[in-house]
């Protein structure tokens, strides 16, 4: 594994119509990283994977593979989960995943080699002879996770990997996405859960109407919103904290006002101050969380182009 | 990262054999396909026995003669067989005669003295017997008369039957016989079955990876064509082992049972022609259908989107069935019968009749030939851009223009 293997997205755009799916997308995917993709509904997340697979065209932009634009021969390496789950339904567990080894270029034999192994890993291999429309949704997960696995791609494009996965299955999800990122297989997945998204990944990226809007490590994100106060001083008259160097007032709430802190300001004159209108029944240093940080940049522009 | 073990080469030939593969495998294990398969065969070689048990293996009819017109026995043969009939004949005494004659196990019994035709039949006299003896009846005035005027009735008759009219046409006619009318009909009844079937099953194959959604997992490793491709590829091969199963062991029993009496160049060439007539016809329509299919995403919505297609091959064998045994040189279908849209259907019930016309028969296959890399352009366009589209069913007009 080189440095240069990386999955890389570049300016990539997208239009269905009059909407603009995709404007300039830009992010990649290192070896050995487990990147998290969050965004709203409609923000882009399944278009960019459906173009990094081939399959839907971009209107602009690139996919680079290793340095070098992504081809129908690269793409074979891509183990990919899509949004809409699907395997056909009257076929047998077996027989399907081996169909789909082979088609990304395994041998007969190396098929049904792979075939066995990861049913085993994902505890379905119990059901390698039974048509995939009789098992229960949360095995037909595991087979969906296994046939994006099986040719053993060097690559790994998940869209929502974790939806519908009940607590048991999200671990071995979990386990099996780190094992393979171990390995140095390049990892993105799109996600709703955010607390996961923080807990797994090495970077995360935040889409908003086509658009990577933040980019980075957590810390790397975090660090980027300042550090937050929470002050309960039910005597304080509004405006209290006002004049405060590198202090912004964030919002009221009740006897509570949540406060922003820049980089350097005081946290200590702010207690003192605080106390000085009285009792201060909670002081809290709070570093924000990656759904507040997503709040702030997804959400918040929302409103104002309602407003 | 390159695993030796694993980086094996895919190119599209591989992929589309895989896809076909898998179709294959598929629709050959499905009880209705094999079902269908058994059945027809079965159907085709019970036919061939019945039709060969009703037709009766002896001759056309038993003649009984007695002591006194045995003279006649041989002279009957004669005259039946110039009017098309085989007759046997049977020595007997009268009265037994009689008996077998109620029993129906004589059609006639020659009585009186021989001199002239006297026949006892059960009912009446059945047409083609009576034209035989009105022949007999005759030839024995006129013996009788060639006698009293002293002459040689041998020589006379001899010079008779060697005279025949000498016949020079422009034109050689074609003689379209019973045999050949019910092999055309045989023959637009599997073709027209084979397209039905066959045809839906790509646009169902189709619409089945839309609606399970598999179509994605799918277009990630293949390109659309070749998905497309291989779909056809794989049930057309099937419906091709089929049709030469069917046509095969339909024309074996035929002439095995000595059912069907043409020649077996003949027969071979109507199988023949059958297998090239499903291939042809059936990548035309199997490409059409499986962009119709990809229209639509739900199994309940194949029906009105393949029905219209289907229409053609509907329109085609009606037309095909209901005219060409009655006027096998109808001009109607002779034109419709070289159209790409109709030939699949009408041409080999014509090619199974015989009479066809080289060029005729070879301008069909060409002008298919030149219609099918259109329709391969044009479906696969439209399969392209349709396929990936789930929810409502999209329209002709976005599916040609959506690059």
């Amino acid at each position: 594994m080189t440095d240069t293997a990386s999955l890389e997205i570049d300016r990539v755009s997208k239009r269905f119509g009059d909407v603009v799916a995709l404007r300039e997308m830009t992010f990649d995917v290192r070896a050995g990283e487990l990147f998290g993709f969050v965004g709203s509904n409609g923000a882009g997340k399944t278009t960019t994977m459906r173009i990094a697979l081939g399959v839907l065209t971009s209107d602009g932009g690139q996919v680079r593979w290793q340095g070098k634009p992504i081809t129908d021969e690269t793409r074979r390496h891509i183990g990919y989960m899509p949004e809409e789950r699907g395997l056909y339904p009257k076929m047998k567990v077996g027989e399907q995943l081996s169909y789909l080894a082979r088609l990304h270029g395994l041998s007969a034999s190396a098929a049904k080699r792979s075939v066995a192994e990861w049913t085993e890993r994902l505890g379905v291999a119990h059901r390698a002879g039974d048509e995939v429309q009789t098992l229960s949704l949360g095995n037909q997960q595991r087979v969906q996770l296994a046939a994006a696995l099986v040719h053993d791609p060097e690559i790994l494009v998940l869209d929502e990997p974790f939806s519908g996965l009940d607590p048991v299955a999200v671990d071995v999800m979990s386990e099996v996405l780190r094992e393979k990122v171990a390995t140095g297989v390049p990892t993105v997945f799109s996600s709703h859960q955010l607390d996961l998204v923080e807990r797994l990944c090495d970077r995360v990226g935040i889409v908003r109407s086509g658009e990577m809007v933040a980019c980075g490590t957590v810390d790397e994100l975090l660090a980027g919103g300042s550090v937050r106060l929470i002050v309960d001083a039910p005597q304080a008259q509004r405006g209290w904290a006002d004049g405060l160097p590198g202090v912004t007032v964030q919002e009221h709430n009740g006897s509570r006002t949540v406060l922003e802190l820049d980089d350097g300001a005081d946290d200590q004159q702010v207690l003192k101050t605080a106390l000085a209108t009285g009792p201060v029944r909670e002081f809290t240093h709070r570093r924000e969380s990656l759904t507040e940080l997503f709040r702030s940049v997804v959400v918040e522009p929302k409103e104002e182009e309602a407003a | 990262m390159t695993n030796p073990d694993k980086d094996v080469r895919i190119g599209p030939a591989a992929a589309v054999g895989l896809v076909a593969g898998r179709e294959i495998n598929t629709r050959i294990r499905s009880k209705a396909f094999i079902v269908s398969t058994v059945a027809t065969m079965v159907l085709l070689v019970a036919g061939a026995i019945v039709a060969k048990l009703l037709s009766g293996s002896g001759p056309d009819a038993t003649i009984g003669v007695t002591q006194a017109t045995a003279p006649l026995a041989q002279p009957v043969q004669v005259a039946a067989k110039t009017v098309g009939e085989s007759v046997d004949t049977k020595t007997v005494d009268e009265a037994a005669g009689r008996d077998q004659v109620r029993d129906g196990d004589l059609d006639a019994l020659l009585i009186g003295d021989g001199t002239k035709v006297r026949v006892l039949v059960k009912q009446d006299l059945d047409d083609k017997l009576r034209t035989a003896l009105n022949v007999l009846a005759g030839q024995l005035a006129q013996n009788q008369e060639i006698l009293s005027q002293h002459g040689d009735p041998v020589k006379v008759n001899q010079a008779v039957a060697t005279a025949s009219v000498d016949v020079q046409s422009i034109e050689p006619p074609h003689n379209y016989g019973g045999q050949q009318l019910v092999l055309g009909i045989i023959a637009g009844i599997l073709i027209y079955m084979s397209l039905l079937i066959n045809g839906q099953a790509v646009a169902q194959g189709v619409v089945e990876e839309k609606s399970s959604r598999v179509v994605e997992l799918l277009l990630a490793t293949v390109r659309p064509w070749q998905l497309m491709a291989g779909k056809v590829l794989g049930i057309g091969t099937l419906g091709l082992v089929q049709m030469v199963l069917i046509g095969g062991a339909g024309i074996l029993a035929a002439l095995g049972t000595g059912a069907l009496t043409i020649s077996v160049s003949a027969a071979l060439g109507t199988v023949v022609w059958l297998v090239v007539w499903f291939l042809l016809g059936f990548f035309a329509y199997a490409l059409v259908l499986a962009a119709a299919g990809s229209l639509v995403s739900r199994q309940e919505d194949v029906g009105g989107v393949v029905s219209p297609v289907l229409m053609f091959v509907i329109l085609g064998y009606v037309l095909g069935v209901s005219i060409l045994p009655g006027d096998p040189t109808n001009k109607l279908c002779e034109v419709l019968s070289i159209l790409p849209v109709f030939s699949p259907t009408m041409m080999p019930i014509r090619l199974a009749m015989g009479g066809v016309p080289a060029w005729e028969a070879g301008l069909a296959v060409v002008l298919m030939l030149v219609a099918i890399p259109a329709l391969v352009w044009l479906s696969g366009r439209m399969y392209r851009n349709a396929v990936m589209r789930t929810g409502a069913r999209v329209k002709l007009k976005e599916a040609f223009t959506r690059a």
